[in-house]
C-alpha cells in the first residue's frame, strides 16, 4: 500500500528543494497581489467615474480576463513576450488576472457605501476627488479587506499554474524531485502540506478579521 | 431669498411637486408639515441639489440654483455652477450621515479646509467653538461609532454650521432618534434659530418645536401647499380640512 | 491571414476534440463536485462532533491544498495503489473534490441562511430531520446557492486548462498546437481565449436558467417562459416579491 512506499529519508531530502520552490511561490503571490490590488482599484474607479467611452471597454477587458483560464493567459503572454523572464511574466499575468476579481470586490464595496455618505459629501460641496479620497475609498478599502485577503489566498493556491511557463515554484519543484527519484509520493504530499499549513491559518485569520472590522 | 418658480418634480409617471410656487425670506424660519409623500422632503432635496428638477426654476438670493444664465437665457446648470451656488446651503440629514472613517473633529473640518480653503488651524478653532455650542466639546477626537444618535446628530449640525451656510435645511433630523435623545438636539436647533439669522427650512413631526421656532408654517399635501400662516394660527386654528385632519392625527 | 485561416481550418477537428475533452472534464468534474458539495455541506452541519469534524477536515484539506497538487497526487501517486488510473478519471476526481470542497461551503452557508422561523415551523409541524431538510430548508437554500455555484462552475472550467499536463488533449493543448502550426501567437491564443469565453457564457446561461426556475418555484420571480418572452411589461406584472 501507499504506507509501505513512503520513505522518510526521501521526504527529508525533498524539503530544501521544496522550500526553495515555496519561496518563489510566496514571492509570486506577494508581487501578484500588489499588482492585482492596485490595478483592481484603478479599474473599479474607472468603471464608476469615467465616461462610458472609456469605462465600457475597460469593463469588457476586465471581464474577458476574468472569464478565461489563467493558464491560457500565461502561455499566451509567455509566447508573445520572450524578452521577459518567466517569473516576470508569471507575476504580471497573475496580477492582471486577479485584478479583475479585485475590481469586482471593490465594486461591491463601493455599492455598499450608504447613499447618505454621498449625499452628505454633496451637501458639504466636497469636490469629487476629495469625496473619493477622504470619504468613500477609506470605507471601501476597509470593508474590502477580508475579500482581498481571500483573493490573496486564492492567488497563492493558483501560483502552481506558473509551472506551465517554467517557473520553478513549489509544485514544479516537487514534480522535478519526484521525477528524479522515480517516486512522487513524498514530494507531492509535502507540497500539499506546505499549502495547507500556509493557507488554512490565513483563512481563519481573515475570518476573524472580518468580524472585527465591522464599524 | 429662496424662490420656487413653477417647480415640477416627477419620478417617472409620478408627479411629486406640481408647479409649486413659494418664497422664503432671508432669515425666515419656515416649517413644512404634511403626510409622507406630500413632497416636503423633495423640496429640501431639490434645494440641496440631491435631485434634479423636472421643470421650473429655483432661485436663491436672486441667482438661479438649478439653471445658469448663458447668453441671457436660462439653461440647466452644469456641475461647476451647482458647486458654487450650493455652498450657501447646508443640510442636516435624518440618518446623520457622519463619515465613519473620520473623527468628530475631522468630520467638521473636512469641508471648511477643502472647500472654503481655510487653514487647518482656523477650521479647528471654529470647530471647537461649534462643538461648545452643541455641547460636545470633549468629543472632538471621538469617532461617530462611539457616540449616541443624539450626539452624532449634534455633530452633524456642527458640521453643517462650520460651512457658514446662509440656508440650513433640516430633514426630519430627530425622527431616527430614541425619544430621550430628541430634546438635546432640538435645544441646539432652538438656540441656532433664536441667535442667528440663518434661513431655515425645517421638515419635522415635532410640532411643539415647530411652534417655538417658526415664523411660518406650510402645510403640504400631494405636492401642493394647502395652507400657510404663522404657527399660532395653523396649529390652533387651522382653516383647511386637510390641515385639520392631519393635525388631529398627529398632535 | 489566409495562411492562418487555412491552418485553423486544418486544426478544427483537433480543436473540436479538445473542446469535447474540456467539456467532459468540466461536466464530469461539476457533477462530482455537486454531489460532494451537497454531501459535505449538509454533513458538516450535524450535531455529532466526530462526523462534523471529519467533514470539516475533508473540506479544509481539499480547499487548502492547491488544485494542481491534487491533480498530480491522483496522477502520480494513486497508481501506487495498483490502479492504472485513466488521466480523465484523475482530472475529474481532482476537479470534483477540489471544487466540491468550495461548493460545500456555499451549501453550508445557504442552508444556514434559511430563516430560523422556517425551521421552527417545520419542527412545530412534527417534520423529521430529513423531511425538514428535504422539503423545507433545502428548496429555499437552493435558490441562494445557485449564483455562487455558477461562479465555481466557471472556475472549474478554467481549472481544466492544466489537463494537458496529465496527457489529456484538451482545448488548451489544441490551442498550443494551433500556435505551433501557424507561428502566430496572437491569432491562435486569441481564438482559444474566445472559445473559452463562449464556453463560460454558455455555462453561465445554463445556470441562469436554473436560477430563474429555482426562484420561481419559491414564488420569488418570473417563470422561465415570462423571462424569455419579449414583452417586458408582462414580466413586471407577474414578478413576485423580491428576495
Amino acid at each position: 500500500m501507499i504506507g509501505g512506499d513512503w520513505s522518510w529519508e526521501r521526504a527529508y531530502e525533498a524539503i530544501p528543494l521544496l522550500w526553495d520552490g515555496f519561496k518563489i511561490t510566496l514571492l509570486a503571490t506577494l508581487l501578484g497581489f500588489l499588482i492585482a490590488a492596485a490595478l483592481g482599484l484603478v479599474i473599479a474607479i474607472i468603471r464608476e467615474t469615467a465616461p462610458r467611452l472609456i469605462a465600457t471597454p475597460v469593463r469588457a477587458a476586465s471581464e474577458f480576463v476574468r472569464l478565461t483560464p489563467l493558464v491560457v493567459q500565461l502561455l499566451f503572454a509567455y509566447s508573445l513576450l520572450p524578452q521577459f523572464s518567466a517569473l516576470q511574466i508569471g507575476v504580471t499575468v497573475l496580477g492582471i488576472h486577479y485584478s479583475s476579481y479585485m475590481a469586482e470586490v471593490y465594486r461591491g464595496g463601493i455599492e455598499a457605501v450608504p447613499k447618505g455618505q454621498w449625499e452628505a459629501a454633496r451637501a458639504l460641496s466636497l469636490p469629487p476627488h476629495r469625496t473619493w479620497r477622504a470619504v468613500i475609498l477609506p470605507q471601501v478599502i476597509r470593508s474590502s479587506l477580508p475579500a482581498l485577503g481571500n483573493n490573496a489566498v486564492s492567488m497563492f493556491k493558483d501560483t502552481p499554474f506558473l509551472f506551465t511557463i517554467t517557473v520553478v515554484e513549489l509544485v514544479s519543484a516537487a514534480q522535478q524531485f519526484g521525477a528524479a527519484k522515480f517516486q512522487y509520493l513524498e514530494a507531492i504530499t509535502l507540497a500539499g502540506l506546505f499549502f495547507l499549513l500556509a493557507s488554512y491559518p490565513t483563512s481563519v485569520f481573515i475570518r476573524r478579521l472580518e468580524k472585527r472590522l465591522a464599524y | 431669498m429662496i424662490k420656487f418658480d413653477k417647480v415640477v418634480k416627477r419620478y417617472g409617471n409620478h408627479v411629486v411637486l406640481d408647479s409649486l410656487d413659494f418664497t422664503v425670506g432671508r432669515g425666515e424660519k419656515v416649517t413644512l408639515i404634511g403626510p409622507s409623500g406630500s413632497g416636503k422632503t423633495t423640496i429640501l432635496r431639490l434645494l440641496m441639489t440631491l435631485e434634479t428638477i423636472s421643470d421650473g426654476v429655483i432661485w436663491v438670493e436672486g441667482d438661479p440654483l438649478t439653471h445658469e444664465k448663458r447668453n441671457g437665457k436660462l439653461v440647466p446648470a452644469r456641475e461647476k455652477h451647482l458647486r458654487t451656488v450650493r455652498k450657501k446651503i447646508g443640510m442636516v440629514f435624518q440618518q446623520f450621515n457622519l463619515f465613519p472613517n473620520m473623527s468628530v473633529m475631522e468630520n467638521i473640518t473636512e469641508a471648511p479646509i477643502h472647500v472654503l480653503g481655510k487653514t487647518a488651524d482656523e477650521a479647528r478653532a471654529r470647530a471647537r467653538d461649534l462643538l461648545d455650542v452643541v455641547g460636545l466639546a470633549d468629543k472632538a477626537d471621538a469617532h461617530p461609532s462611539q457616540l449616541s444618535g443624539g450626539q452624532q446628530q449634534r455633530v452633524a449640525i456642527a458640521r453643517c454650521c462650520a460651512m457658514d451656510p446662509q440656508v440650513m435645511l433640516l430633514d426630519e433630523v430627530t425622527s431616527a432618534l430614541d425619544p430621550e435623545l430628541v430634546d438635546d438636539v432640538l435645544e441646539v436647533l432652538r438656540n441656532i434659530a433664536k441667535t442667528t439669522d440663518i434661513t431655515m427650512l425645517i421638515v419635522t413631526h415635532e410640532m411643539r418645536f415647530a411652534k417655538d421656532v417658526s415664523d411660518r408654517v406650510l402645510m403640504f399635501d400631494a405636492g401642493k401647499i394647502v395652507e400657510e400662516g404663522p404657527p399660532d394660527q395653523i396649529f390652533t386654528d387651522p382653516r383647511n380640512e386637510r390641515t385639520k385632519a392631519f393635525l388631529k392625527a398627529v398632535l | 491571414m489566409d495562411r492562418n485561416l487555412d491552418a485553423l481550418v486544418d486544426a478544427l477537428p483537433r480543436i473540436w476534440e479538445g473542446i469535447v475533452v474540456t467539456l467532459e472534464l468540466t461536466l464530469g468534474g461539476a457533477l462530482l463536485a455537486f454531489v460532494f458539495a451537497l454531501l459535505l455541506g449538509t454533513v458538516v452541519r450535524v450535531r455529532n462532533i466526530a462526523i462534523r469534524g471529519a467533514a470539516r477536515v475533508l473540506i479544509e484539506v481539499f480547499r487548502g491544498t492547491s488544485l494542481l497538487v491534487q491533480i498530480f497526487f491522483f496522477f502520480y501517486v494513486l497508481p501506487l495503489l495498483g490502479y492504472r488510473l485513466e488521466p480523465m478519471f484523475c482530472g475529474i476526481l481532482a476537479l470534483g473534490l477540489n471544487y466540491g470542497a468550495y461548493g460545500a461551503e456555499v451549501v453550508r452557508g445557504a442552508l444556514n441562511s434559511v430563516p430560523q422561523p422556517q425551521v421552527e415551523a417545520a419542527i412545530a409541524l412534527n417534520f423529521g430531520a430529513w423531511q425538514r431538510l428535504h422539503r423545507v430548508v433545502f428548496p429555499q437554500a437552493w435558490a441562494m446557492m445557485v449564483p455562487s455555484m455558477t461562479n465555481l462552475l466557471v472556475h472549474l472550467l478554467k481549472g481544466t486548462a492544466v489537463a494537458s499536463y496529465i496527457t489529456l488533449q484538451d482545448l488548451t493543448a489544441g490551442i498550443v498546437d494551433l500556435r505551433r502550426s501557424t507561428g502566430d501567437t496572437l491569432f491562435s491564443f486569441g481564438i482559444g481565449l474566445l472559445i473559452y469565453l463562449v464556453l463560460a457564457y454558455l455555462l453561465t446561461l445554463a445556470m441562469n436558467v436554473v436560477e430563474t426556475r429555482a426562484k420561481h418555484k419559491l414564488g420569488r420571480g418570473p417563470s422561465l417562459k415570462e423571462v424569455l418572452s419579449f414583452r417586458p411589461d408582462d414580466v413586471k406584472v407577474s414578478e413576485g416579491v423580491h428576495p
